[in-house]
Parts: C-alpha cells; sequence; structure tokens
C-alpha cells in the first residue's frame, strides 16, 4: 500500500488540525474558502484565525487527494466562487481523522493531568 | 449560486486568481456591511489576507507535488506489474512493438509521398498540364500547343516545358540522365542555382547558346565541388557545354528523379508544321499565380483549347479537341502509387488495431487475476478514478515499451520497404524516420496505451470492488469473459478483413500473370544499347548495331538475338505515330489513329516469340535500299480491314509527307505498354528504313539456352569489343520486366500477405488464450459434468463448440467488413471481382482451421481434467 507522502509526516500535527476543520466544516454543506475560514472563525469562538496562507494550500491538496472536490459557481453577488464539496472518501478521512484526534487529544489531556486520572481510579 | 461556470479551457493559474479575488472581494464586503469605510475594510482585508502572491506560490506547489508524487508511484506500481508477469510483457510487449514498428515503417514510407508538402516553395500551385487523347488518354504535349498556352494564358505565373535527355559526359566517358527544359523550368519550381545563375530566356532559342546547369552530386562528384567550375566548359555527346550554374544540394527535380544536367530545350519558336515542334513528346509543368485556383486554371485552360485562334493554327493531331488535363503536381506524381499506398496504409492500421486488442485481452485476463489486489487497495482508500489512473499508467508503461521497441522494428521495416518498394514509388529519397515519422509514433503509442488500458480500467471500474474482495478471484470472471470474447470475435474479423484482402490481391495478380503477354518472356535477356558522339552519322550507327549483333549472336548459349527501337512492357514506350492508310475501307485519314513503331532488325520476332499470322517476317533483303515494307499488328490488321487481306496495302507513318510502305506481313498482338491495358496496334519496319531519323539507342534482345540472366556480362562484352565506348544500359530479364510492371501489385500483396498472416496469428493466440482462460475456469464446472457423468468427448465438444462459436461470429462480421472495405482496393485488382467467392470462402476456411487448431490445445486439457482431483480442491 501507498507510503504517506512525505509532506504528511514533516508537519503532522498543524496540517492534519486544519485539515479535519477544514472537512468538518464542510460536513453541513457546499462552501467557498472565504466562507470556511469565517465558519472556523466563529465555531471556534473567535479563537481560531485560519491563515489563507495555509488554508488554500490545504484546500487544493485535499482536492488532489479527492477528500473535497470543487466546482465553479456565480454567487448572488454575480461574482464567481469556487465552491467545495465532500467526496465520499472525504467523509471517511474525516471519521478517521476526528477519531486520531479525540484519540490524540485524550492522551494529551491525560499526560497534562496525570494526577486528576490517577485520583479518579 | 444558480449554476455551474467552468469553462474547460481555464487553467489553473487563472481559477486560482478569481478564487483569491473572491475571497478579498467577500472579506470587504462584510467589512462594509459591518459599517467600516470601503478603503479602511480593504486595507484591513489586505492586512488579514497577507501577502497574496505568496498565498499563490504555496497553493501551487499543491499541485505539481502531487500530481508528479502520484504519477511515480503509479509508474513504481505499473513497473512492478509488468515484472511479476514476465510472460505476459514479453508478449505484449512484443505484440505492441510490431504493430507499432509497422505502422510507422508504413507511415514514414507514406508521409513524404501522399501527406508531405514537396520541397519546393508553394508547392501546392504547382501544376502538370496534359493533353488529352481520343479516349481520354493522357498525352505528352506539343510544342506548339505550349507556345499557345504561354501566349493565351493568364493564370500562370511562369511554364514550361522538358523532356527526358541522356548525354554521354566524356573524360571519363559516363552517362548522365538530364532534361532538356524550357528556361523557365526552374522558376516555375521556384528554385534558383546555388552556385552561378539561372536560364535566360536568350538562350532557349532555336541554335542558342550551349549552356547547361549541373546537379550538387555531379558537381562534388566530378570536379570535387570546386567553384571555379562555372563558366567552363563540360562535353556532354560530344558537345562542348558551358557551365553557367550548380543547383542546389538540397534541390530534389521531382519530374526526373535522378537528372544531373539541365540545358535549354531550343526548339524552334516558328512552329515549321513537320518539325518535332509538333510532336507529342514533351511535359509540361506550370505555376500558378497567387489566388489562381486549379479549378479558373482548368477552366481558362479549356476554354483555350476549345476556341482556336487564328494566329496559332493547331495541325489536326494537336488539336487540342480533347480538352487539356490539369493537375497538381503531387497528384501527377501519386496518382499511380497512391491506392496502393493508401490500402497499405490502411492494411497496417487494422494490423495496429488487432494487435491492441489482443494486448487488451491479455490485459483483461491479467485483471482477473488481480480482482483481489485492487479490491484490496479500494478497501484501503484508494479511490475509482485513482485505480482507473493506476491501470491506465500501466498500459501507457507498456505502450511506452512497446514504442521504444517499435522504432528499432520501423528502422528495419523502412529498409525492408525501400528493397520491396515498386520503381514507380517517387521520393523514395524522401523516406527516412524523421521528425515527423517520431511525432506520428509517440501519438499512436500514446493511443495505443491510452486504448489497451481503457477497457481494463472501465472494467475494474465497473464491477464492485466489494465482492471482488469477498469472493475468491475466478468466479466472479463472468463479466469479464464476455467482454473477451467480443474482442475475440473483432479480433478474428480484422483479420478476416485483411486476409480478403490479400486473397483478392493474390487472385489478381495469378489473373495477371496467366495473361498471354503475345511472346516467350522466359529465358530472353534485354537491354539497351546507345550511340552516342558525333562520329555515329546513320551509316557508322548502323554497322556499329550490325556488328554488335554479330559479336552477340557467336556467343555459345545464345540461340537468337535482335534489335529494336522500343520494348515491349520495358516501361517507355513512347514512340508512337499517326498511321495513315493509303485506302481502308474504315477510314478517314484524319480519325487514323497512332500506333506505335518499331524500328526492329530481321530475327527481332524469331527471337521475341512473336507469331506471324500472314504473309512474310522481315529478311536480310530489306534493306536500305530494297522497298520499303512494314507489318503490322493483328489489331490494326482487323481494325482497318476488317476481313479484307491487308498484305499489299501501303500505308504512312508519321507526316502526311512521308514516304508509303507496304504490308508483307500481319503478326500477333503484344502487350506493348503493360499486361493490363490492352492498347496493341503497331506497326514494324526494319531499322534501315526509317525514312525520319537513324534510331540511336536500340534494344539488345537475346534468347537464351540457358538462364538468361548469366548471359549479361558475355553480351555486355561481345557489344564492347565493337566499342567500347558505348553504353550498355538497363540489362533485364523479361521476366525482371514483367515483374517490375506488376511491382505496385506485387508490393500491396506482399505486405497484405505478411500483415494478414500476422492477423492471422494474433487471432489464433487470442481464441486460444480465452479459451484456456475459460477452460481453467471452468475446471470445477467441468469436473461436476464429468462426475454427473458427461463424456470426455461431449467435454471436447464444449469447448471447441465456445471456441467455433466465436470464430463464426468474427468470419460473419469480418465478412461484412471485408465487402465494405473490399472497395478501397478495386484500382488495384484485375480480372477478379471485389466479392471474388473464391477469396472469400477461401479465407473463411482458412480462418476456421486455424481456429480449429487454437482450440485444439484447451479443449484436450479440459478433457482431460480428474473430477475427483478437482472436486476435492475446492
Amino acid at each position: 500500500m501507498p507510503k504517506k507522502t512525505p509532506y504528511r509526516n514533516k508537519i503532522e500535527l498543524l496540517q492534519g488540525t486544519l485539515d479535519l476543520l477544514i472537512l468538518q466544516t464542510l460536513q453541513w454543506g457546499p462552501q467557498h474558502g472565504y466562507g470556511i475560514s469565517q465558519a472556523i472563525r466563529i465555531n471556534s469562538g473567535e479563537v481560531l484565525q485560519v491563515d489563507t496562507g495555509s488554508l488554500y494550500p490545504a484546500l487544493h491538496r485535499l482536492e488532489r487527494q479527492e477528500a473535497i472536490t470543487s466546482e465553479w459557481k456565480i454567487s448572488e453577488n454575480n461574482q464567481q466562487v469556487k465552491v467545495y464539496r465532500l467526496t465520499a472518501s472525504g467523509k471517511k478521512q474525516l471519521a478517521s481523522e476526528r477519531s486520531r484526534w479525540e484519540q490524540l487529544s485524550a492522551a494529551i489531556a491525560r499526560a497534562l493531568n496525570p494526577q486528576s486520572e490517577e485520583s479518579e481510579a | 449560486m444558480r449554476f455551474r461556470l467552468r469553462s474547460p479551457r481555464r487553467s489553473h493559474e487563472e481559477e486560482l486568481d478569481t478564487e483569491l479575488r473572491t475571497h478579498l472581494e467577500m472579506a470587504v464586503r462584510e467589512r462594509v456591511e459591518r459599517g467600516e469605510r470601503p478603503e479602511e475594510a480593504e486595507a484591513a482585508a489586505r492586512r488579514e489576507f497577507g501577502n497574496v502572491v505568496l498565498v499563490k506560490e504555496v497553493t501551487r506547489e499543491m499541485w505539481g507535488w502531487m500530481w508528479l508524487e502520484h504519477l511515480l508511484q503509479d509508474i513504481r506500481y505499473g513497473w512492478r506489474f509488468l515484472r511479476r508477469g514476465p510472460g505476459f510483457t514479453f508478449v505484449a510487449v512484443l505484440t505492441l512493438a510490431l504493430g507499432i514498428g509497422a505502422s510507422t515503417a508504413i507511415f514514414s514510407a507514406v508521409n513524404p509521398i501522399l501527406f508531405e508538402s514537396l520541397p519546393y516553395p508553394h508547392a501546392e500551385r504547382v501544376m502538370m498540364i496534359w493533353d488529352f487523347g481520343p479516349e481520354g488518354a493522357r498525352l505528352h504535349t506539343t510544342f506548339g500547343n505550349y507556345r499557345e498556352l504561354l501566349e493565351r494564358s493568364r493564370s500562370f505565373e511562369a511554364m514550361a516545358v522538358m523532356r527526358p535527355w541522356q548525354p554521354t559526359m566524356t573524360g571519363p566517358a559516363e552517362r548522365l540522365e538530364g532534361q532538356r527544359v524550357s528556361a523557365s523550368y526552374f522558376r516555375v519550381l521556384g528554385v534558383v542555382p546555388a552556385l552561378g545563375r539561372d536560364f535566360d530566356p536568350s538562350e532557349d532559342e532555336v541554335n542558342g547558346p550551349k549552356v547547361a546547369i549541373i546537379g550538387e552530386g555531379l558537381w562534388r562528384r566530378r570536379f570535387g565541388g570546386d567553384g571555379a567550375i562555372l563558366g567552363q566548359q563540360i562535353r556532354l555527346d560530344d558537345n562542348p557545354y558551358t557551365v553557367i550554374g550548380v543547383m542546389p544540394a538540397a534541390f530534389e527535380d521531382l519530374l526526373a528523379p535522378s537528372a544531373q544536367v539541365w540545358t535549354p530545350l531550343q526548339y524552334d519558336k516558328s512552329l515549321p508544321p513537320q518539325g518535332r515542334e509538333w510532336g507529342h513528346h514533351l511535359r509540361m509543368v506550370g505555376r500558378l499565380r497567387q489566388g489562381v485556383e486549379i479549378e479558373q486554371a482548368r477552366q481558362e485552360l479549356n476554354t483555350i483549347a476549345r476556341i482556336p485562334v487564328m494566329e496559332f493554327s493547331r495541325p489536326p493531331h494537336a488539336s487540342l479537341a480533347n480538352g487539356l488535363m490539369i493537375r497538381s503536381l503531387q497528384d501527377d506524381m501519386t496518382s499511380g502509387v497512391r491506392p496502393a499506398l493508401l490500402a497499405v496504409l490502411g492494411a497496417v492500421l487494422l494490423v495496429l488495431l488487432i494487435a491492441c486488442v489482443n494486448v487488451t485481452n491479455l490485459l483483461l485476463a491479467r485483471g482477473a487475476q488481480r480482482r483481489g489486489e485492487f479490491a484490496m487497495r479500494a478497501a484501503l482508500g484508494a479511490t475509482r478514478a485513482r485505480l482507473v489512473r493506476q491501470l491506465l499508467t500501466e498500459s501507457l508503461l507498456l505502450g511506452v515499451i512497446g514504442g521504444v521497441l517499435g522504432m528499432i522494428v520501423a528502422a528495419f521495416g523502412v529498409s525492408a520497404l525501400l528493397a520491396l518498394s515498386p520503381p514507380g514509388l517517387p521520393r523514395v529519397g524522401a523516406i527516412s524516420v524523421d521528425a515527423t515519422v517520431f511525432a506520428f509514433a509517440f501519438a499512436i503509442t500514446t493511443l495505443v496505451g491510452l486504448l489497451v488500458g481503457l477497457i481494463p480500467a472501465l472494467h475494474i471500474s465497473r464491477t464492485d470492488l466489494q465482492t471482488g474482495l469477498k469472493q475468491s478471484s475466478r468466479s466472479t470472471a463472468g463479466g469479464h469473459q464476455l467482454t473477451r470474447r467480443t474482442l475475440v470475435v473483432a479480433e478474428v474479423a480484422l483479420a478476416l478483413v485483411l486476409l480478403v484482402s490479400a486473397g483478392l490481391l493474390l487472385r489478381s495478380m495469378q489473373r495477371l500473370f496467366a495473361i498471354d503477354p503475345g511472346f516467350e518472356t522466359q529465358h530472353l535477356l534485354t537491354m539497351q544499347v546507345q550511340t552516342s558522339g558525333k562520329r555515329f552519322d546513320a551509316a557508322t550507327t548502323h554497322r556499329f548495331f550490325a556488328q554488335s549483333l554479330e559479336n552477340v549472336r557467336q556467343i555459345p548459349g545464345v540461340s537468337a538475338a535482335a534489335l529494336t527501337s522500343q520494348l515491349p512492357l520495358s516501361g517507355e514506350l513512347e514512340d508512337g505515330y499517326g498511321v495513315h492508310f493509303e485506302s481502308s475501307p474504315t477510314g478517314n485519314p484524319e480519325a487514323d489513329q497512332g500506333a506505335l513503331r518499331y524500328a526492329v532488325s530481321p530475327g527481332y520476332f524469331e527471337t521475341m516469340g512473336i507469331p506471324l499470322r500472314r504473309g512474310r517476317l522481315l529478311n536480310t533483303y530489306d534493306t536500305a535500299d530494297a522497298p520499303l515494307v512494314v507489318l503490322i499488328s493483328e489489331s490494326l490488321a482487323k481494325s482497318k480491314f476488317l476481313d479484307q487481306d491487308p498484305i499489299g496495302q501501303r500505308l504512312q507513318i508519321g507526316p502526311s509527307n512521308g514516304p508509303l510502305y507496304t504490308i508483307v506481313g500481319v503478326v500477333g498482338n503484344v502487350k506493348q505498354t503493360s499486361l493490363v491495358l490492352s492498347q496493341s496496334d503497331a506497326v514494324y519496319i526494319p531499322t534501315q528504313q526509317w525514312h525520319l531519323f537513324a534510331d540511336k539507342a536500340l534494344w539488345l534482345v537475346v534468347r537464351a539456352r540457358v538462364d538468361a540472366a548469366s548471359l549479361a556480362p558475355a553480351v555486355r562484352q561481345a557489344i564492347w569489343s565493337v566499342d567500347k565506348d558505348q553504353p550498355v544500359v538497363r540489362v533485364a530479364t523479361m521476366d525482371d520486366l514483367l515483374a517490375a510492371s506488376a511491382a505496385e501489385r506485387r508490393f500491396a500483396l506482399t505486405l497484405f500477405e505478411a500483415f494478414g498472416l500476422v492477423a492471422l496469428m494474433l487471432a489464433a493466440t487470442g481464441i486460444y488464450g480465452v479459451l484456456s482462460g475459460s477452460v481453467t475456469e471452468r475446471t470445477r464446472e467441468i469436473g461436476v459434468r464429468l462426475a454427473l457423468g458427461a463424456t470426455r468427448s461431449q467435454i471436447l465438444a464444449l469447448v471447441f463448440r465456445q471456441g467455433m462459436r466465436m470464430t463464426a461470429l468474427g468470419v460473419l462480421v469480418g465478412l461484412v467488413g471485408a465487402v465494405l472495405s473490399s472497395q478501397a482496393l478495386t484500382r488495384l485488382l484485375y480480372g477478379v471481382s471485389r466479392l471474388d467467392p473464391i477469396a472469400y470462402l477461401g479465407v473463411s476456411a482458412l480462418l476456421v482451421c486455424v481456429s480449429l487448431i487454437a482450440c485444439w490445445v484447451p479443449a484436450w486439457r479440459a478433457a482431460r481434467v480428474d473430477p475427483s482431483i478437482t472436486l476435492r480442491s475446492e
């Protein structure tokens, strides 16, 4: 089976996280780049600001990986906008990244807070 | 958001620009809606967005990177896949290499002739103009008609006439090919000498200066490529000619491919009525003015032909009453070989198609074995598109390897083709594996790679990969077996089309060689003996030929020998004259048609084996001083005298002021220009009695008791013992000439036979492959059948039935295809209908026999199945 492409290993956490957020956002329906960044910002309670220099490479990479597809539409303001949509394999990826993230965050939580876990036991 | 708007032509780059611009615009609008001032909103949005160029750059990196990554991965997989099945890879690559190689070789031969434009500037404007004979035959033009067209036509920028010329250049003596041309000849072609100057119109006058332009090859070979040649004199036929120019190395004289020297025609512009100026022996070429279409020129020429004017009177035989023919030089050159070449090109593409079908079939068989692998990959997250791409990469890889080997095959193929090529093939020198050919090979390699991968790829993507994983690979084979069988049917059908074509050509060839040429062709050696130089006047020429003939007759092994001014089937019969009978029941003299004139030595008919029908043959008493006598062909006797006896009647040959010859005999008809054409009117006169000129070049025919070719050196020596300076050329046996006269058909036939054989083999392996695959897959079923009481012969019949059903279907489809495609062959056929039942039935029978053989091994294997073992193994 194919090895993981090298860059994923290099900046695993950062990219993995952004990918997860993008996929999660698109789960609610097709959206354009600006919409995705706004959604992430609002849903995170204005904490996460997505850098465009990370957002667009991630979108294009996910598209290449066929996790998402895109098409051109005309917006209400008569603009041409590129709208991204989750694919079947993107949904699978979302599920697996999500569970990976949950494991990771749980593990980090445990690692940061060993006493509390012991006391509970 | 309303509708899709994605133009496929928009580049990724433009899309990215638009995408980022929209992002900014949206951000700005939102800020404005929140109440910010537009300028501030703009600045803030930009700040938030960051460096646009940098964003683009990092985004762009995503494209190339992933694309390359996937491609390399696919190629790695493909390579591993090919290495895993060396047998499969070997057969597939070999099949593709042969298909691509053969197509490339044929294309490289056909390209310069049919598709490439000729090597002249605006070559599409260079036209050949011919006179039309009484029955639509193409005639050479006369100088008189040329002069008239030159004055009256407005369609042409320049026009020229030319005739072949073979002077002997002295010191050391060498026979050159050359042309006598109008001064405007090179201007018509659009080429100027590389060195020196072109002809001046003042040099093309009767008795004008003796000047010559020579070819680059001759210049390098004989004059060391020295520029000092300009202004020097060379001796041609004992006359001094001043060299005024040297043509460029790249110059190809397509009207006389081996010409190395050109001199002005120098015909008499006052057009004396009995002179050569009114002989039909010139070819005319013209360059259309810019913007003039060929159709306009045709209309203009025909208007001129139809409406004579006072100042240009025309003799009856050059009245242009049948109009003029105009066609492009390219069409003119290729019309003879075009049908053969197109047919061969079509045939090789069929072979390529069959090769593709075969490899597709092999890939499908392999695909069946890999079903599990693909199902696994799909389960692990590979998308369908990714798998299809993987398969296409594999087949492209096969195609590329096949293509590279194919280029080697093509290189050999081209040299084989050149060896095979008919003598009439134009521009043989331009045939090579060049950039265009490479581009062609590359294009078909890519196409083939995609084509052979397409069906297997679609197959993989159509079938449900989940089932592939659950079940063992071979039980899901039903669908692809159907596809494979369909492909085999297609293969058989294509092979049949090719074989029927080959069969029709073969039958034509048999018919052609069954034609009686009217003389004995075996054991006949022929050659042309030429005399040149001032010392040969009529008497010395005659003495030289008589002495040579005498010497040749003394050679052991020679049973007879004779001389003639023209040789049937030599491909160079142009010496036709009007023949006017003093009194003939059928004819007014104006309507008298021409006949070919043969000036022959006594013994010609005996040597050739042409039978005497009436009267007597020529003998040694028919000398210059004796009464003028002539023999005529049976066909001429029949058309002019019906049932009357022509012996004793008199006729004139050529101009109407000529002497009268008395008919003393009638001889059998002879096929003159080719086996196919029935035109056979001929007049035979003794060499010494010809009144217009002494023939300077005669053909020597030698009847041999032994192998004719082996006598050639002795015969040449016998002639040179009389005068060692006289050229002896075009030495060939009559059998060679006969073969050459059918060369185009032979060329097409040989290639069709080869291609047909390859197609037959590929079809047979296709049948074999599918059947043995099917037997392997059905082993269990066969075991069950046997266990339930089926006999071995029933199993045998089962497999044979399966194989024969494919063959029968393929033959049926192929027959329809053959009927349709045989239309393309009609111009190559002779004496057989394109629906000749023998060819169709014979070929079908052959295919059935071969497929029976191909069925045998799998059927035998099926009958060997041991039910106890098979059933236990499951």
